[in-house]
């Protein structure tokens, strides 16, 4: 009687690990099918390069460069935001802030990470992109670099807390050990802890991108939305997953914009993938190098 | 002017179009423009009258016309007349569309209210928004910057302003794109440099409506067809309509249809 019961709470528990594989496995699938006719009409170079990218004009232009390119724009932007905040707030948790300090700090950061993303674009169309069209002087605050700060800020949380975990592994020997042959706590810190968690906080910083070039509700609300390769940082953008996210609603199915959408779909699905990937491989290293190899 | 579709429906929508026709059953295909008004009207009739069974379907002018010369649908959503090629097919095959104008179109072109511009010609317009002037000052105005704000390529509107306002042309590809005609007039309210297209229903004190080759868009101006960028919405019948496909377009003409035209942004007969 118990034996039967305990089979079927593992057969239980293995079902459930398993489908998260199915679902991949699913999900890859339907990219590929649904992605793949449209190269049957267009040649993958004209839709990876092409500069044009006009899926209703007769005849129409898949040229997707320039959603890759508004895509880029705003994760290296975000990058240039979250790195530093992100990365300094871990050092601050971990290395400077008292008890008291931390039990506020801690939870406040991951707040931040439980924030729906629709919350963070619409304070981005309605407060910081309004604002930055007064202060700059542009012409619509609706462009990359508005974006770019609300991605950094959003990827904040998950940088913070990946690397200040990472900053937490180091062994309490090594900053010792740094600390009896006369290094101050500066020198420690730069010379010392950090090169130690040094591939921890890469995989932070990666996860961070991975998060950025993902987002989709943000950039739809506060890119702009224009298919153009940026000259400027205050140009508008189409990133990949807002271009998806607008057309799909509305492109018949089956058809050659159909199609061409979940070709994009799989360009960003082998983007983040590869990201997760380095992110891993980062991280495994990173546990070898001290010690905590499984 | 906005339709939602995603393969669930899709799928739903092929299983009953497969299914044999029954007695009673309308299906109506065609133009993406006046899509909106069917359907709201076609749930709005099924709920008055639980006899009757309206499937909608998009598709485009063209595909209706063919669908209701071929027999395949028995009303077909236009927002254009009837060429004659295609009442010359129709005429072979024995059919003869009959129009029933359901609806008028009309867009008006909005700019920020601190805008001292009064009007612009329709190729002024379409300059501004193929990419051919950049700036105010080339149309009379201030030395800034033009903010073109235009709608997500495959919205029924897009489609009515670059047909009736840009003769086809595209539309610059640094143009500021937004999801809906509430997008588009929240973006010029806050932008002194834009200028944008919504429908006439979507005016409101925190834009401007400009004057298009010096007439202003109104509802007398959309329904006089004066105004330029206005166009009428038909729904095609095989003949004299009879039984439920009467009822139906004696519904979508009737005070109450007329309503809904106007609550999906269009502007009624009456």
């Amino acid at each position: 009687m118990r034996c039967r019961k305990e089979k079927l709470i593992r057969y239980g528990f293995t079902a459930a690990a398993f489908t998260a594989l199915v679902f991949l496995v699913g999900i890859v699938a339907v990219l590929f099918t649904e992605a793949l006719p449209l190269f049957r009409k267009v040649r993958v170079a004209d839709f990876l390069f092409g500069r044009v990218w006009y899926p209703t004009g007769e005849p129409a232009d898949f040229g997707i460069l320039p959603l890759i390119a508004g895509s880029f724009w705003v994760t290296l932007g975000a990058l240039l935001v979250c790195v530093p905040l992100g990365v300094g707030s871990a050092l601050y948790l971990n290395e400077l802030a008292g008890p008291k300090q931390k039990a506020v700090l801690k939870p406040a950061v991951e707040i931040l990470a439980g924030v729906p993303s629709i919350v963070y674009g619409f304070f981005g169309m309605v407060v910081i992109a309004p604002l930055l069209q007064d202060l700059l002087g542009l012409p619509i605050g609706l462009c990359a670099f508005t974006a770019s700060l609300i991605l950094g800020l959003m990827a904040t949380p998950t940088v913070a807390s990946v690397a200040e975990d990472a900053l937490g592994f180091v062994p309490r020997s090594f900053r010792e050990a740094s600390f009896a042959l006369g290094a101050d706590r500066w020198r420690t810190l730069t010379k010392v802890v950090i090169p130690a968690a040094g591939s921890g906080i890469s995989t932070a910083i990666i996860l961070g991108m991975s998060r950025a070039i993902g987002e989709t509700m943000t950039v739809l609300m506060v890119a702009g939305g224009a298919a153009i390769i940026p000259a400027s940082a205050f140009d508008p953008v189409r990133p990949m997953t807002s271009a998806i996210a607008a057309e799909m609603g509305e492109a018949p199915v089956g058809g050659e914009h159909y199609h061409a959408l979940f070709a994009i779909a799989l360009v960003l699905f082998l983007v983040t993938f590869v990201f997760n990937i380095a992110a891993e491989l980062i991280s495994r290293r990173f546990r070898l190098k001290l010690g905590h190899a499984r | 002017m906005k339709i939602k579709m995603n393969g669930i429906t899709a799928a739903l929508l092929a299983a009953v179009l497969a299914a044999p026709a029954s007695a009673g059953k309308i299906v109506m295909e065609g133009s993406t423009t006046v899509l909106p008004i069917a359907q709201k009207a076609a749930e709005a009739y099924m709920k008055r009258s639980p006899g009757a069974e309206i499937v909608v379907r998009g598709g485009g002018s063209g595909v209706g016309l063919a669908s209701l010369i071929d027999g395949t649908c028995g009303i077909a959503n236009a927002s254009r007349a009837i060429k004659s090629s295609e009442l010359d097919k129709a005429a072979k095959k024995k059919r003869a569309p009959k129009a029933h104008m359901v609806a008028m179109d009309g867009l008006s072109v909005i700019v920020h209210p601190s805008n001292g511009l009064k009007g612009l010609s329709l190729a002024q317009i379409r300059d501004i928004f193929t990419g051919r002037i950049s700036n105010w000052s080339k149309v009379g105005g201030p030395d800034m910057k033009i903010v073109a704000v235009s709608r997500d390529s495959a919205s029924g509107t897009f489609e009515a302003f670059g047909e009736l306002a840009l003769e086809k042309k595209r539309v610059r590809p640094d143009a500021i794109v937004q999801a809906s005609n509430q997008g588009v007039a929240s973006v010029v309210a806050r932008t002194p440099g834009a200028i944008g297209y919504v429908g006439l229903g979507y005016l409101s004190e925190s834009v401007k409506a400009l004057e298009v080759n010096g007439i202003m868009p109104s509802r007398q101006t959309v329904l006089s067809n004066k105004y330029p960028i206005s166009r009428p919405l038909f729904m095609y019948t095989d003949g004299v309509p009879q039984g439920d496909i009467k009822g139906f377009i004696d519904f979508v003409k009737s005070a109450e249809g007329q309503k809904l035209a106007e609550e999906e942004g269009f502007v009624g007969l009456r």
